[in-house]
């Protein structure tokens, strides 16, 4: 029997699944973190709580309406996405000329605040949320459960499909020409401003859906979207801010790298995700995808 | 500043010339500081509960003690070393704090306590775990207050060995309290015959499990020891059903687990997890009433082992305060060494040399969903163990404060 660096390949096999399923987490919040930022130039500090949000969303509509997962799968991120609209209307909206900082720090003040009241309310244990599809697999090299295989199929499935809105649609065609030249598209008779509001509720209901889909998982605490923001940025300036798909590949690529920390020195798997986001920054300044504005 | 030192000279004067009678309370105020997690993953646990309870032990007083105002003062540690030792530091020189309780995880409260020992004022260790704070590190200010990990090691860790538990795998937090927790149970479980077949050490505050789940089923391990906290332990356990580990034939072992964890859990995924711990709200009238009380502040919610050791903390101090009629710490401090105390919630209780409370602490099973007649009820006892046979025994510790018979 052969060993690879000191363990089985079943074992390394088991691993890099986990981590492809860690992965698919990390994709779905840096896209919408991407498209947010690639359209509205605003570095979405709130992101992590929104995630939060989502599974918060999904909680309460669970134990106090009694709506089931599935329906508050829908439902959640249209309620966190339409938060996510306010949000912009009334605040973000009023950042856009000024520098990137400003956006930072707006964002990441309604962040801490946000976080801080549910945390006042709910304390920081989490609530529990039932697995909806519970059991799973032996595959032989690891079991596998239901619920996380259904994961990484849904978080494919949407990265997929946001990117196919944004780069191959008419809706997406205006939405990258607004960046690009929001005067000359206003001419055209578009609604610039509106267009990016729907994209910041867009993007966060991206960040809650993410979030109810972790709610079985982890358990639905305030604090869930604190570390993982962070971890999602690096993810985006690694992938090349805004670049859609680089966020969704390196997502992926880097719950990867993740995962085989864990196993060959744990005690870094918080922190290789940062050494490489330093690495990458050194070799290529505009991140793996990203183009030099 | 001045108004201090002044105060100081005042009071050495008074210490020489023996003078009678006047209470010697440095600043005119008895200041308590609650340093603890406010706002991250312990923060059920100690947090705004551990406020509330010092602030019950401060009303019982009626806010004065020897003549003088009881002040309370409060902080998030964060966790973090050198926030403990930043604040710590200005509150003991600046502020005037007599005696800090708190600091939330073993590293921060370790720096907490070296601070008081430099600065020479009281710390009462009421969140931390680790057994070296009074092991090698132990000082002359500090008081172990609730439990440690020794207490865990042969509660819950000797109970799981003896029930058939031999061969153990670790989930370890990775800091000063995982590893003490990990070194301190792995010594039960080889003296009763068990081994340890590996260990995988995860930073604090992870979310996502599964890599190490995935070890620890390879490990093949009879028991996955739980060497972490809050919410740690809760993703831990959660994150073991999701992967079948105990439906595989292994075994968890949560070695520090509190009742805010449980009611986060629900029964149906803790029951059956063995646990030790000092206190437990629903153990007897004295400790149901205490719990009445802080739950009407707490929205509801019960205490844990920690926050009630809060309570205690600050209530016994200030009774030393009272009785001698000064907060001088090295006298408040003798006096606590030389007189064993018996209160409501944690029984009769000694202070050792090297700064150990020594109490009874209690294994409990947490109940299965049927068994449970409401909200928090979660636990029942399995067995009382009594303080000699739970703490280490103080010359095993490395205590330089111990004098060697």
């Amino acid at each position: 029997m052969f060993e690879l660096l000191g363990i089985a390949p079943q074992a390394l096999f088991g691993q890099l699944l986990v981590g492809l399923i860690n992965g698919a987490f990390y994709a779905m919040l840096s896209l919408g973190l991407a498209v947010i930022f690639g359209m509205l130039n605003v570095i979405n500090f709130t992101h992590g709580a929104q995630y939060m949000l989502g599974a918060f969303a999904a909680w309460l509509m669970l134990t106090v309406l009694n709506i089931p997962f599935w329906i508050g799968l829908v439902l959640a991120p249209l309620v966190v996405g339409l938060f996510g609209v306010v949000l912009e209307r009334l605040l973000l909206k009023r950042l856009y000329h000024l520098d990137h900082l400003y956006g930072f720090l707006m964002t990441f003040g309604l962040a801490l605040v946000i976080e801080g009241v549910f945390q006042w309310k709910w304390g920081s244990s989490g609530q529990p949320y039932p697995n909806p599809i519970p059991g799973g697999t032996n595959l032989g090299f690891m079991f596998l459960p239901t619920y996380r295989a259904f994961v990484v199929v849904a978080a494919l499935v949407i990265c997929l499909a946001t990117w196919f809105a944004i780069e191959r649609t008419r809706l997406g065609g205006y939405l990258r020409a607004a960046t690009e030249n929001p005067t000359l598209v206003r001419a055209f008779g578009i609604n610039v401003p509106r267009l990016i509001t729907l994209t910041y509720g867009l993007g966060v209901g991206l960040a809650a859906l993410a979030g109810v889909l972790a709610a079985p998982i982890y358990q639905v605490s305030p604090l869930m979207g604190q570390n993982l923001v962070l971890v999602v940025f690096a993810v985006v300036v690694i992938g090349g801010m805004g670049s859609i798909l680089g966020s969704i590949v390196t997502g992926f690529g880097l719950g990867l790298i993740e995962g085989l920390t864990k196993v060959f020195y744990p005690q870094a798997s918080s922190t290789v995700i940062f050494v490489i986001m330093a690495i990458v920054l050194l070799i290529k300044p505009a991140g793996l995808f990203g183009r030099t504005r | 500043m001045r108004k201090s030192l002044a105060a100081a000279a005042l009071v050495c004067g008074m210490g020489v010339a023996a003078l009678p009678a006047a209470a010697q309370i440095s600043g005119d105020v008895v200041k308590l500081g609650v340093l603890t997690d406010m706002s991250s993953l312990y923060s059920d646990i100690n947090g705004p509960g551990a406020v509330v309870a010092v602030q019950m032990a401060i009303e019982e007083f009626g806010g004065m003690v020897a003549g003088k105002k009881i002040e309370l003062v409060q902080a998030d540690v964060q966790n973090k070393a050198d926030i403990a030792a930043t604040i710590s530091g200005r509150w003991y020189d600046v502020e005037g704090v007599d005696a800090i309780l708190g600091t939330g995880g073993s590293a921060s409260s370790i720096a907490t306590m070296r601070v008081a020992g430099e600065k020479k004022r009281m710390f009462f260790a009421v969140d931390p775990a680790s057994s070296d704070i009074t092991g090698k590190l132990c000082n002359a200010y500090t008081v172990h207050w609730v439990y440690d990990t020794v207490v865990l090691a042969n509660g819950t860790g000797s109970a799981v060995v003896k029930a058939g538990g031999k061969s153990w795998f670790f989930l370890t937090a990775d800091y000063a309290f995982g590893h003490a927790l990990e070194r301190d149970v792995s010594a039960v479980v080889t003296a009763n015959g068990g081994k340890v077949v590996g260990s995988v050490r995860h930073p604090l505050n992870t979310s996502d499990f599964s890599s190490f789940m995935l070890q620890a089923q390879a490990s093949k391990a009879q028991v996955i020891g739980l060497a972490n906290a809050g919410g740690d332990t809760i993703n831990s356990i959660k994150q073991a059903a999701e992967f079948g580990v105990v439906k595989g034939g292994q075994k968890l072992a949560g070695l520090l687990v509190f009742v805010t964890d449980v009611h986060s859990l629900t029964l149906k995924l803790a029951q059956g997890l063995q646990l030790t711990e000092a206190f437990y709200w629903d153990r007897n009238d004295a400790s149901r009433a205490f719990a009445k009380r802080f739950g009407e502040r707490m929205n509801g919610k019960m205490p844990t082992s920690i926050q009630a050791g809060f309570y205690t903390a600050a209530k016994h101090y200030l009774e030393q305060v009272k009785a001698l009629n000064t907060d001088d710490a090295d006298k408040v401090m003798a006096r606590m060494k030389s007189t064993p105390a018996d209160e409501p919630l944690f029984g009769k209780a000694v202070i050792r040399q090297d700064g150990r409370k020594v109490h009874d602490v209690y294994l409990f099973e947490v109940k299965a969903p049927s068994e449970s007649k409401g909200p928090w009820d979660y636990y029942k006892l399995i067995r009382t163990i009594p303080g000699e046979e739970a703490f280490r025994p103080m010359d095993q510790g490395g205590c330089p404060l111990v004098k060697k018979s």
